[in-house]
């Protein structure tokens, strides 16, 4: 039974049931809304995951991936006339692609150094998007067409709330296929000692770009649900303010914890929409947010639950 | 054939010449072991061989080859392996998890397979699994195999450190002064641990500060001092040269050694 | 003939003119990334409300002159409420997280100036303030290009506060306690240097510059809750190409962003102007990572 609970698929057992339970609590849409919203970022928090909790690294403008994810499905069928579905594999494709050509350079870098150009990278394609008026449609954003399959369009929060929900559940299934395998080993151990996975044949180069361009695919795929869903995205989406809440997220949730992004992304999400009184204290708490975690619970939520539960200390 | 040559192999940092023009063969099977004072340039000279730094002048051959300037990546699928003077253990692993990582050179999966988790990827986990497993019971840490590495005792990890290494299954082996703070105990087994490698047909290359296990486990030492050459030769040749008296050893020192 | 060499002159005119502007935002890069170079120096944190410490500065000088305060107060007031922000900052929020590494500091220092940006929004406004020009808004003729006083104010403004600095650092007691601290935290320490005390010091005259620099370049770029953000980017961005912790590298560093945007925003595309500061960090990163003054870093295994 213990081999059981501690299993690798439990987690994600328990979060499906947990999503195919939860609506029946909902009393409105709008608990679907915020509901997809959260399984949403939590997938792009998947990946963010694990390029920093388990590879080591760092990135502090992940949000220029949804930016990709979310225009492509936008720009996509409005100009140049590709279906909806062709548009999303294309983003997830484009987004593979520049995570490819940026990270080789960018992941030599360590620290806080690392920490910048990440977000120096992100905050250019923010301003790409912004900029790029005559394709993007500025700062006021463009509209996005709908998702339509084989005649059935994707319509409304509820569908919403079940395809990112279930796509929350592959996510997290493929992540923790992955941590568990040759190439998690090799992650965990260059996020210990990259020194000592060199010497031991690993190359640490291209695993850490890997895995930068599976975190970029999460990412994009992500940003384009959001854009999907919502019906018109603006580059606030890719700015800089979204790629420090994803890292919040992770953070809080408890870095190399999947399942954790869940939390964060859940704090996150719907923090502001709780306390939506609160609105123009919206940056205030989110500053407080970022800064408490990172002082007084750098653990993360989920791992100091867990190890609670298991008579340990975190 | 030697199977590790280093020929006039020269690193210098900020105007002071860290090894200059150091040149040695290791026959295959040997235990060889390099000694000096601090500062000799020992650590450095293992870094130059194990690809952490680039040599400014001379070469290294491995089995023949000339890998100089090769990554430590490249070398370690050639077969060399090296341990740390200041234990880099993936701390957040257990114990058999860092064994596992060291079978990674054999491991076949790609990360497609891994994300997918093909029944490639089952197989290939479980036979990392018992290979590390094994590596773990010949230096008796069978025990530790569940046990975060951050929990373990120090002599612990550093023979950890060297299973790992030998992991790899490598043609030659570097020890950075594996009996560093071990006490008396601890330094015995490890001279158990060298024999029964060195038996196994790994070539050990150690550099060592402690005289008692160098002397009863060396077959060749090299002596260094402020980065060059001072003599070469058996155990009983070097403990008697003069010049290695002088500058390293002192007169009681290789009483004590002997005795 | 004539045309031709008028040309020439309205090109040259050109150039100047955006020289002109280009040297009145570097010498705000410069002070920003000076005051980043003071932190990283004595406490390895890169500082990102850095920015906030200029908009504090300028915002809170606006709205304490619309309540009545006379200006000369109100920008005393001001440098004197930022320095008390910077110093809370580093007891409250960098203190008490001293071991941790140095991204989870970033992110320390990045939720701070999103609080603050918070702050500001609700304390003041969302609109754009401005103060009067030192010397009137006159633009000064200069070989075909204007130059605003103000311009000049903010220049000579930098370049008394680096050679403040830079007496305090050489001449005094404390100012070598920096140098120190900067140097070698546990030897520092070891001598009795309070370094707990020389870190929230380094904040303080961190935030001190910022203000200052804030109160100064209001007049001509005017203000507004969220200019702070932008601005420690390119602060950032500066330091990084003069060399990270080189205190001279910081001001040449600031003066040639600010030129390079200048030119860029001119000759190429305004709407891309920001984006300068972001590809300069990135070929800096990737080129050369140790900036123009900087030292390349070697890891001991």
């Amino acid at each position: 039974m213990r081999a059981l609970f501690y299993s690798r698929l439990m987690p994600i057992a328990a979060v499906a049931i947990i999503a195919a339970v939860l609506p029946v609590y909902f009393p409105s849409a709008y608990y679907y809304r915020v509901a997809a919203l959260v399984f949403v970022y939590a997938l792009a928090g998947i990946g963010l995951n694990l390029l920093m909790g388990f590879a080591g690294q760092v990135s502090l403008g992940h949000a220029g991936f949804i930016g990709i994810g979310a225009y492509a499905v936008a720009v996509g069928p409005t100009h140049l006339g590709l279906p909806t579905w062709l548009s999303f594999f294309a983003g997830a494709a484009l987004s593979a692609i520049v995570a490819f050509l940026v990270g080789r350079p960018i992941l030599r870098l360590k620290g806080h150094y690392l920490a910048i150009a990440t977000l120096g990278f992100g905050t250019l394609l923010s301003i790409v998007f912004t900029n790029q008026a005559n394709l993007t449609g500025g700062p006021d954003g463009m509209s996005v067409p709908r998702l339509v399959l084989l005649g059935w369009a994707a319509r409304g929060s509820e569908t919403w709330y079940w395809i990112s929900a279930a796509s929350f559940v592959i996510g997290a299934a493929l992540a923790l296929n992955l941590i568990d395998s040759p190439t998690g080993r090799a992650l965990r151990a260059i996020h210990d000692s990259e020194v000592a996975a060199r010497v031991l044949g690993i190359d640490v180069a291209q695993k850490k770009l890997n895995v930068f361009v599976v975190s970029a695919v999460y990412a994009s795929v992500a940003g384009s649900y959001l854009a999907m869903f919502n019906g018109l995205i603006t580059p606030e989406v890719s700015g800089f303010l979204r790629s420090i809440e994803l890292v919040a997220m992770v953070v809080l949730g408890g870095m190399g914890s999947i399942v954790g992004s869940l939390v964060g992304s859940a704090v996150i999400v719907v923090l502001p929409q709780a306390l939506s009184f609160l609105h123009d204290y919206e940056h205030m708490v989110l500053g407080l947010i970022v800064m408490g975690v990172m002082i007084f619970l750098p653990g993360g939520i989920v791992p100091s639950l867990t190890a609670l539960f298991a008579g340990r200390r975190a | 054939m030697s199977i590790l040559s280093v020929d006039n192999l020269s690193i210098t940092f900020g105007g002071v010449c860290a090894v200059d023009g150091v040149s040695f063969d290791i026959a295959e099977g040997l235990v060889f072991s390099i000694i000096g004072p601090n500062g000799a340039g020992k650590t450095t000279l293992f870094n130059l061989i194990s690809g952490l730094y680039v040599a400014q002048g001379g070469r290294v051959l491995l089995a023949g080859e000339d890998v100089s300037g090769w990554t430590p990546e490249r070398l370690a699928r050639r077969g060399l392996s090296r341990t740390f003077q200041n234990l880099q253990i993936f701390f957040r692993l257990t114990a058999l998890e860092n064994v596992m990582v060291g079978r990674h050179r054999h491991e076949r999966t790609g990360i497609f397979t891994d994300l997918l988790r093909l029944p490639a990827v089952e197989r290939q986990n479980r036979a990392t699994r018992e290979q590390a497993m094994m590596a773990l019971s010949r230096i008796g840490l069978q025990m530790m195999a569940d046990r975060p590495a951050g929990s373990l005792a120090y002599g612990d990890l550093k023979r950890l450190e060297i299973a790992r290494a030998l992991a790899t299954e490598p043609s030659v082996l570097l020890l950075d002064e594996p009996a560093a703070g071990c006490n008396a105990v601890e330094t015995a087994e490890l001279e158990g641990v060298i024999r029964g490698i060195a038996k196994d047909g790994v070539t050990v290359v150690l550099v060592e500060h402690d005289m008692r296990l160098v002397m009863n486990v060396s077959d060749r030492i090299h002596v260094l001092a402020n980065g060059r050459t001072l003599a070469e030769g058996t155990a009983a040749e070097v403990r008697v040269d003069p010049a290695v008296i002088q500058a390293y050893l002192g007169a009681q020192e290789v009483g004590r050694a002997v005795g | 003939m004539k045309v031709f060499c008028k040309k020439i002159w309205l090109s040259m005119a050109e150039l100047l003119q955006f020289i002109f502007s280009g040297l009145t935002v570097g010498a705000v890069y410069a002070l920003v990334a000076l005051g980043f170079t003071l932190i990283y120096n004595a406490s390895d944190v890169v500082n990102f409300a850095q920015g906030e410490f200029v908009m504090l500065g300028g915002m809170t000088t606006v709205f304490l002159g619309l309540a009545g305060v006379p200006l000369p107060i109100a920008a005393l007031i001001a440098v004197i409420a930022t320095v008390a922000v910077g110093a809370a900052l580093h007891r409250l929020a960098i203190e008490p997280a001293r071991g941790a590494g140095p991204v989870a500091l970033i992110m320390i220092t990045i939720g701070a100036s999103i609080f603050l940006r918070g702050i500001a929004q609700v304390i003041f406004d969302k609109r754009f303030h401005s103060l009067p020009s030192l010397f009137g808004s006159e633009p000064i003729r200069v070989g075909g290009a204007a130059i605003l006083p103000q311009s000049l104010v903010v220049l000579s403004g930098a370049v008394v506060i680096v050679v403040l600095l830079w007496v305090f650092i050489d001449r005094t007691l404390l100012g070598k306690a920096v140098i120190a601290t900067a140097t070698n935290r546990l030897a520092a320490r070891l001598v009795g240097i309070d370094t707990r005390r020389i870190v929230g010091f380094s904040f303080a005259v961190s935030a001190a510059i910022g203000a200052v620099a804030g109160i100064l370049v209001t007049p001509i770029t005017l203000t507004s809750y969220e200019v702070g953000t932008l601005l420690a980017l390119k602060g950032f961005a500066a330091a990084m190409l003069g060399g990270m912790g080189n205190a001279i590298g910081a001001v040449v560093g600031g003066i040639l962003l600010g030129l390079l945007e200048a030119i860029a925003a001119g000759y190429l595309s305004s709407q891309y102007k920001d984006a300068v500061a972001f590809l300069v960090i990135l070929v800096v990163l990737f080129a050369m990572p140790q900036g123009l003054f900087g030292r390349a870093n070697v890891d001991r295994v």
